[in-house]
């Protein structure tokens, strides 16, 4: 065999550029986040690696810097998604900017037949490559043994195997990059007899270092096209390949066939297997509960309203403790500085938005913990099986799930997993529609008016009604998703056949590291991208709210200082009333008073109506601002955010301002409204047309207008 | 022992099957590519509640799909257990 390999070293390099590849649940961004240490998520299900990720590590005490690149999982050369063909495209085109060096095919080892289909493509390709077994821990566990000497040598490339849940195995994957690597030079299957002539033609033209990179050539013409700069060469391939005689089906179909027949004899040789039929019996049993005619159904009701539950009563300890430590601060920094425009600044404006946003970091950590465990798992997978039937109703597909329960994160990255729909109609559908569930960045708004309405009594031990109400929010966000689904399905039309094939992995224990990394890198994003945003908008509007046009600031002030005033208020009455007489005549006062006639049936008045246009953007600023807002209109920092919005009255009934029919009135309306950008932009990405953020954002806005105004008028 | 041909949709959960062949182009590809080639063996692992999809073990794994994709995959009932 030995004269059948041809052999690469990279010990003598300074650089190397190493991608990652492998199916979908092979374990791969698990073995990516050991090898690289970056921050990078991992989940169970299909296809959750959806951007590339890389990080550089040094590598054989420094010498070499390796760039490690996560390339999109796939099953196959042929590629089907968006994603996949990032993979397809890296590795087929050697022109490509990522095209690495060394490839490290990543497979599960206890699904060993499946996983080497594309690892055979792969080595076809010719290009240098190492196969890392992972979960050997899984395939002793069954009893099964794999001889990987005899795979190697039957592979003719390199074979490690390693465990990517155990550290241990890596360091011989690690060592094995810079021995001299056998690359194979012959084909798995006689992929030349397929087409011949096409092969021989084609491969004149693109300079193909392998028969089965012209192969894929001609089956993914004209979707795929590599980067050739010779225009007469251009037009030689165009002619060659867009004769309706290459019947590509018939290609592919063939390729994989013959292929499974080649590697049904390899693994028989390989593998000793106790039994045919595997039954993973752990998975099996947990099978029958989690997806259980019934008990699937109750027991997913149950796990959806445990994290609600844990959400709003484990955080709100944390919580607390923030809130007191920032109302602290501000005392000690007001008692403590000189008076003037820079401590206003620091205490009413950077304390308070600062403050605003730090409270809410135990909830997201809590809902995208659970996410992350869901997903790792392999539940969510099972989800997607017993709600594929209820979906399909909808116009949406048993992998709509995932974005749709993500979506109670982030709609951002939720939006972006729809790409494993295949069907474009009910990716649209599920595009559309997620953003209506309630995410992340709306719950401190509802925490902040349940809050402020519900009275905090318990139902018994664990549940109480704030809970419940928000869990409430959750439904109604969900129930108008589906809603929209059902009109949207009777609008848009399919352009292919709707079909779900989707692997469900065996069950494994959530890794604490991958979770632990996700909640680290959500809370971090959250806390900088986001903090951005609403630190800059707290400042900028404490500057608007502390100054007015004119001197009128000044002339309120003065109003104040005449002996009439002195005697008729006690100082801290004074105080009160010049500030909110102040605010009402500031930039901000201004700006809120001219909506207030289009808000005011919805029961807003001008102080929540500079809270909607600042959070016109990111719907998160919103409790920012009123934490400014509130600073600013009163000068008592011993009262939380809570306290001050409690004590708020109308001015012209003298009723509290945040009353029931106020409260739910604006938590219906940030439950509805399209308050974010970065929604809107990763939308437009995706679908690759403006019209589709610019309908879902008229409807949405309309959506929670008129609802908002319903609930305000029935409650009132 | 094998029986006349059926569709993979209409088995019982249990039961146990030679792929023949495929009665759609399209959806052959996407299920050749799973694993589910001619001569593999497959059973029906579950049923998800509403009747639809399946869960199919194939090629040492488990595999959902729809009885509208299954329907068109024509096995070799097995009436002997292995």
């Amino acid at each position: 065999m030995k004269e059948n390999q041809s052999f690469v070293d990279f010990s003598e390099k300074t650089s190397l550029k190493i991608a990652l590849v492998g199916n979908p649940n092979s374990g791969k961004s698990t073995l990516f986040n050991a090898l690289t240490g970056l921050n990078q998520k991992t989940g169970n299900f299909p296809g959750v690696t959806v951007d590339k990720k890389s990080g550089f590590v040094k590598l054989k005490e420094g010498q070499i810097l390796a760039e490690f690149i996560d390339l999109p999982g796939t099953y196959s050369l042929y590629p089907k998604s968006i994603d996949e063909t990032v993979a397809f495209e890296v590795l087929c085109n050697p022109n490509n900017e990522f095209h690495p060096d060394l490839t490290i095919i990543v497979a599960d080892a206890s699904n060993l037949k499946r996983n080497l289909f594309l690892v055979s493509q792969i080595i076809d390709l010719r290009i240098p490559v190492i196969l890392a077994l992972n979960m050997m821990d899984l395939v002793e566990k069954e009893g099964d043994v794999i001889d990987i000497i005899r795979l190697s040598e039957k592979l003719g490339v390199k074979v490690v195997g390693v465990s990517a849940r155990n550290k241990g195995s890596l360091d011989v994957l690690k060592q094995a990059l810079f021995e001299p690597l056998p690359v194979r030079q012959y084909d798995f299957i006689n992929i030349k007899k397929l087409a011949p002539e096409l092969i021989e033609k084609l491969s004149a033209l693109i300079n193909a270092n392998s028969d089965f990179a012209a192969f894929q050539f001609i089956n993914n013409f004209p979707q795929i096209s590599f980067d050739n700069n010779n225009i007469d060469n251009k037009e030689k391939i165009v002619t060659l390949l867009s004769t309706p005689l290459i019947d590509r089906n018939k290609l592919q179909s063939e390729e994989t066939v013959e292929r499974y027949k080649v590697i049904n004899r390899i693994v028989g040789e390989c593998r000793i297997q106790k039994s045919a039929i595997k039954t993973k019996s752990f998975s099996n049993k947990l099978d029958s509960f989690l997806t259980h005619r019934v008990g699937g159904y109750i027991i997913f009701l149950i796990i959806l309203f445990f994290i609600f539950q844990t959400i709003f009563f484990l955080s709100s300890y944390p919580m607390q403790w923030i809130e007191t430590l920032f109302v602290s601060f501000s005392n000690i920094a007001a008692q403590n500085l000189p008076q003037g425009e820079l401590t206003n600044l620091f205490v009413n404006g950077i304390l308070a938005g600062l403050g605003g946003i730090i409270v809410f970091v135990p909830q997201i950590a809590f809902l995208f913990a659970f996410i992350a465990i869901l997903e790792d798992t392999g539940y969510m997978a099972r989800v997607s099986f017993i709600l594929d039937k209820l979906m399909r109703k909808f116009g949406l597909n048993g992998r709509s799930v995932i974005p749709l329960i993500s979506g109670m994160a982030c709609a951002i990255p939720a939006i972006m997993s729809t790409r494993t729909i295949s069907s474009w109609k009910e990716r649209m559908i599920t595009i559309l529609t997620t953003p209506l569930m309630s995410c992340s960045a709306r719950l401190p708004v509802y925490t902040l008016m349940i809050s402020l309405i519900i009275p905090n009594d318990k139902i018994t031990g664990f549940f109480n009604y704030q809970g419940l109400i928000l869990m409430s929010l959750y439904m109604i966000g969900f129930v108008a998703a589906m809603a929209a689904a059902l009109v949207l399905q009777k609008i848009l039309k399919a352009r292919e056949k709707s079909y779900f094939i989707m692997e469900l992995p065996v069950y494994r224990s959530p890794q604490w590291r991958t979770v632990g990394l996700t909640i680290f890198d959500k809370v971090k994003s959250f806390l900088i991208d986001a903090g951005k945003i609403i630190l800059a908008i707290s400042v900028l509007l404490w500057f608007l709210s502390s100054h007015a046009p004119g001197n009128k600031i000044k002339i309120i002030e003065k109003k104040y200082e005449t002996v009439d005033m002195l005697k008729k208020y006690n100082d801290a009455e004074r105080k009160l009333k010049i500030s909110s007489e102040q605010l009402e005549v500031s930039y901000a006062g201004i700006i809120g008073k001219f909506i207030e006639p289009a808000i005011s049936p919805l029961g807003f008045d001008w102080k929540i109506g500079i809270a909607l246009v600042t959070s016109f953007a990111a719907r998160e600023v919103f409790v920012g601002t009123m934490a400014t807002i509130y600073s600013v209109g009163n000068s008592d920092n011993t009262q939380t955010l809570r306290e001050k919005m409690y004590l708020e009255k109308n001015s012209s009934t003298g009723l509290p301002t945040f009353s029931v029919a106020v409260g739910f009135s604006l938590m219906i309306f940030y439950a509805f409204a399209m308050q974010c950008m970065s929604t809107l932009a990763v939308v437009y990405r995706e679908t690759k047309h403006w019209k589709w953020p610019a309908i879902q954002f008229l409807f949405m806005s309309a959506l929670a207008y008129i609802s908002s105004f319903l609930v305000y008028q029935l409650l009132k | 022992m094998e029986t006349a041909n059926k569709n993979l949709a209409q088995l019982k959960i249990g039961q146990l099957a030679i792929i023949d062949s495929f009665t759609d182009k399209l959806m052959a590809l996407k299920l050749l590519e799973m694993g589910c080639t001619p001569g593999e063996l497959v059973k029906i692992d579950r049923i998800a509640p509403l009747g639809d999809p399946i869960a199919i073990n194939v090629s040492g794994y488990m595999l959902c799909l729809r009885k509208a994709e299954a329907s068109t995959i024509l096995v070799s009932l097995l009436t002997t257990n292995i």
